[in-house]
């Protein structure tokens, strides 16, 4: 009898280890950070990310339904190749499960890619671009803090409504540039404004003379930047040396992160509208997310907005991953589809059947000087857009995933 | 052929290499010994013309990238099985090289490589606007495809072992040609280029075919690569690859056979095991190429070559 009890409980004990084997590769759950470690977006994502991704972990518990959960990073320095290699090598040999961050859209999609052939989960948070949850839309791919889209339709709208009616926009020469472009060009004329002409500038870029000037000649009344990080930070000085600013003629980022105005400082930044996920200083929550991301990252620091998502996409995937119990990567996106986001990033978010995760975006007046009380306290909050006003209508989604 | 080129006591040696490329995809990850082959080869070309012509080619990332660009649009938009998209990168890098070295042999020395860098730094801005090219994004998702239609080249090691072989025919092929009396008139004109003039040969001839068939092989590198990654992107054209692969030659050995491939697979694994460590990897890649320089300057099968050449091998 003890003989037989004692057989029936090897036999659970093998048959549940085994299931276990068969839920979770390598027994163990593994998120890989891909982000840009050295180049112009380390300060907006960077190390931040890993940072914010391993908070996430912490807060879960460090462990998935008694699985260890791992997390490795590396530079993919912003080049398509390169991320395109790690997240292979991530899949094929590290047992990696799902990919985060990833900012530039020219890495993103080749992670997307990678990631499709591989039934494997992508989490983009830093990059901007549209193609993500349109042509380049994947099951098992999510595009989560913000894009183009919602920038224009934030920033966009709010300039044209406040009276700058012509546009001339200085555009970075590259995908992701002529993107926000277009999107913005888009909600200007809808609104009823009119575009006056654009200049493509080469990424990166640090002497905007012979552009700004262009920009100037064209009498605009808006000058559009197409642009993000230092080549936005350059073009804002520049146009105030140019004494452009002082002549009656507006700029207007159309995609600013809160590490770019603290670059800028508020004497060249205050006043500029933008639009963005996240601001640390909202209510209690993000307060106390933001302090606890500060003192990890050695203080002295606010987190923007691409650091928030990666941390709230990271978490998001655990829950979606425990809820599954499982980690194969069809299966943990359609519970990642299925259930709602809460946490101090996203109050009330949703993913779409393109990838999309909707959530309220904010639009934001950089505060003057003097109206600021203390470091890194730099926006006023001036609007709530709702998730669906921000983001593009699934009806108009070129993704195949989405039925009409 | 093998009786032609290769010695009864280097047959041992090659072998042995060649037995070590069979089953190393069994120890080592093999995207990335595909991606050591690639850069291997593409260094071995780039070779052709700095160890045997004493050309220093500053732009070579052009037939690289292009051929690169080409291969996966053929595959991808126009549905060409691999060996046809290859052909059709390596004919494009052909083109180039024909074009780029007719205008660029005019001039020596520091001249022939800045011609060579700004005709690249023109394609690769033909490469930034080009509507098929994508800009930043690259071409993406190039399907591997069918080898002559029937062997599935998406399996990792099957591929590995097209590349492999058509690596080990690309040496072979290149081994030859420096080994012949083409090969020895090459090294006549970069050992003393008037007294090869004053000996009837039509100099800029011979290093224009040498230019060509260097333009061909990196070409070809580059075709295999993005079916490799499945990618062609900007950074496959960038002048950054023009400066690796003069770095992947100097660290593995100018002048010798297997010397650049050994360098390719060198900066290919600095880059790839580091990567984790952020920018640190260019310091890193600095100081290897310091000391290299410093401590052996004909490169590190360059330093093996007097112990080879006692054996009877011909590094």
């Amino acid at each position: 009898m003890v003989m037989k009890r004692l057989l029936l409980g090897a036999a659970a004990l093998a048959l549940s280890a085994g299931m276990a084997q068969a839920q979770y590769s390598d027994n163990k759950v593994k998120i890989g950070i891909l982000t840009d470690l050295s180049g112009t977006y380390s300060d907006l994502a960077g190390k931040g990310t890993i940072v914010a991704a391993q908070m996430a972990i912490d807060d879960f518990g460090g462990k998935l339904n008694g699985q260890p959960i791992e997390l490795i990073s590396a530079d993919h320095q912003n080049k398509a190749d390169i991320a395109s290699g790690i997240a292979r090598k991530w899949y094929d040999t590290e047992g990696v499960d799902a990919i985060a961050e990833l900012v530039t859209t020219a890495a993103a999609i080749a992670v997307r890619e990678v990631s499709k052939e591989k039934g494997k989960i992508d989490l983009v948070s830093g990059a901007a671009s549209t193609p993500l949850t349109n042509d380049k839309c994947s099951a098992t791919g999510f595009h989560w803090t913000y894009d183009t889209y919602a920038m224009a339709v934030g920033t966009g709208d709010a300039v044209v409504k406040n009276g700058g009616k012509t546009w001339f926009f200085l555009t970075a020469d590259y995908a992701f540039g002529h993107n926000l472009q277009a999107q913005t060009e888009r909600v200007v004329k809808a609104n009823g404004g009119t575009v006056k002409g654009s200049v493509k500038h080469p990424f990166p870029n640090a002497d905007f003379s012979s552009f700004l000037l262009q920009a100037q000649a064209s009498g605009a009344q808006i000058i559009g930047l197409a642009n993000a990080g230092a080549d936005t930070i350059n073009a804002i000085k520049q146009a105030k040396e140019f004494g452009i600013t002082q002549g009656g003629q507006q700029l207007a980022g159309l995609l600013v992160f809160i590490t770019d105005v603290h670059s800028l400082g508020l004497e060249n930044a205050q006043g500029m509208m933008l639009t963005t996920g996240f601001y640390w200083d909202m209510d209690d929550q993000t307060r106390a997310w933001s302090k606890r991301w500060s003192e990890k990252m050695g203080g002295g620091k606010m987190p923007s907005m691409v650091h928030a998502g990666t941390y709230s996409q990271v978490l998001h995937y655990l829950k979606a991953a425990a809820a599954a119990k499982t980690d194969d990567g069809v299966k943990v996106a359609d519970e990642m589809r299925k259930l709602p986001i809460s946490d101090f990033f996203a109050k009330n978010g949703k993913i779409r059947a393109d990838g999309r995760m909707v959530h309220d975006m904010y639009l934001a007046q950089v505060k003057k000087p003097s109206e600021s009380k203390g470091p890194w306290d730099y926006y006023k909050i001036v609007r709530t857009i709702p998730g669906d006003e921000a983001y593009q209508p699934l009806s108009e989604s070129t993704c195949p995933l989405v039925k009409k | 052929m093998n009786a032609v080129i290769i010695s009864s006591r280097q047959k041992p040696f090659v072998l042995a290499l060649l037995g070590l490329g069979l089953v190393l995809p069994f120890a080592i990850y093999p995207v990335f010994l595909m991606k050591g082959l690639c850069f291997g080869l593409f260094a071995a070309a780039f070779n052709l013309l700095l160890g045997y012509v004493g050309l220093l080619s500053f732009g070579h990332a052009m037939f690289f990238g292009w051929s690169a660009y080409i291969t996966a649009h053929a595959a991808k938009e126009w549905g060409l099985t691999p060996e046809l998209a290859i052909l059709a990168g390596v004919a494009l890098a052909t083109l180039l090289g024909l074009v780029v070295g007719w205008l660029a042999i005019r001039r020596q020395g520091i001249y022939f490589a800045m011609i060579t860098l700004a005709l690249a730094q023109l394609m690769y801005f033909v490469a930034v606007q080009a509507p098929f090219t994508h800009g930043e994004d690259g071409i993406q998702g190039v399907p591997r495809g069918r080898l002559f239609g029937l062997i599935d080249l998406g399996d990792t090691l099957t591929m590995y072992y097209f590349v492999f072989a058509v690596f080990v025919a690309s040496l072979l092929f290149l081994y030859r040609v420096v080994n012949s009396p083409f090969g020895q008139i090459l090294k006549a004109i970069r050992d003393n280029e008037p007294r090869a003039i004053s000996l009837g040969y039509e100099v800029t001839r011979y290093k224009l075919i040498a230019f060509v068939i260097s333009a061909a092989f990196a070409g070809l590198a580059g075709s295999l690569k993005s079916l490799v990654f499945q990618l062609a992107s900007l950074a496959d054209v960038n002048w950054h690859i023009s400066g690796e692969v003069v770095l992947m030659t100097l660290l593995g050995g100018v002048g010798t056979v297997l010397g650049p491939t050994v360098g390719g697979f060198l900066v290919v694994a600095i880059q790839d095991y580091f990567a984790g460590i952020g920018s640190l990897v260019i310091i890193i890649q600095g100081i290897i190429f310091v000391v290299c320089v410093l401590l052996f300057r004909s490169g590190m099968i360059g330093v093996l070559t007097p112990w080879l050449k006692r054996r009877g091998i011909n590094g």
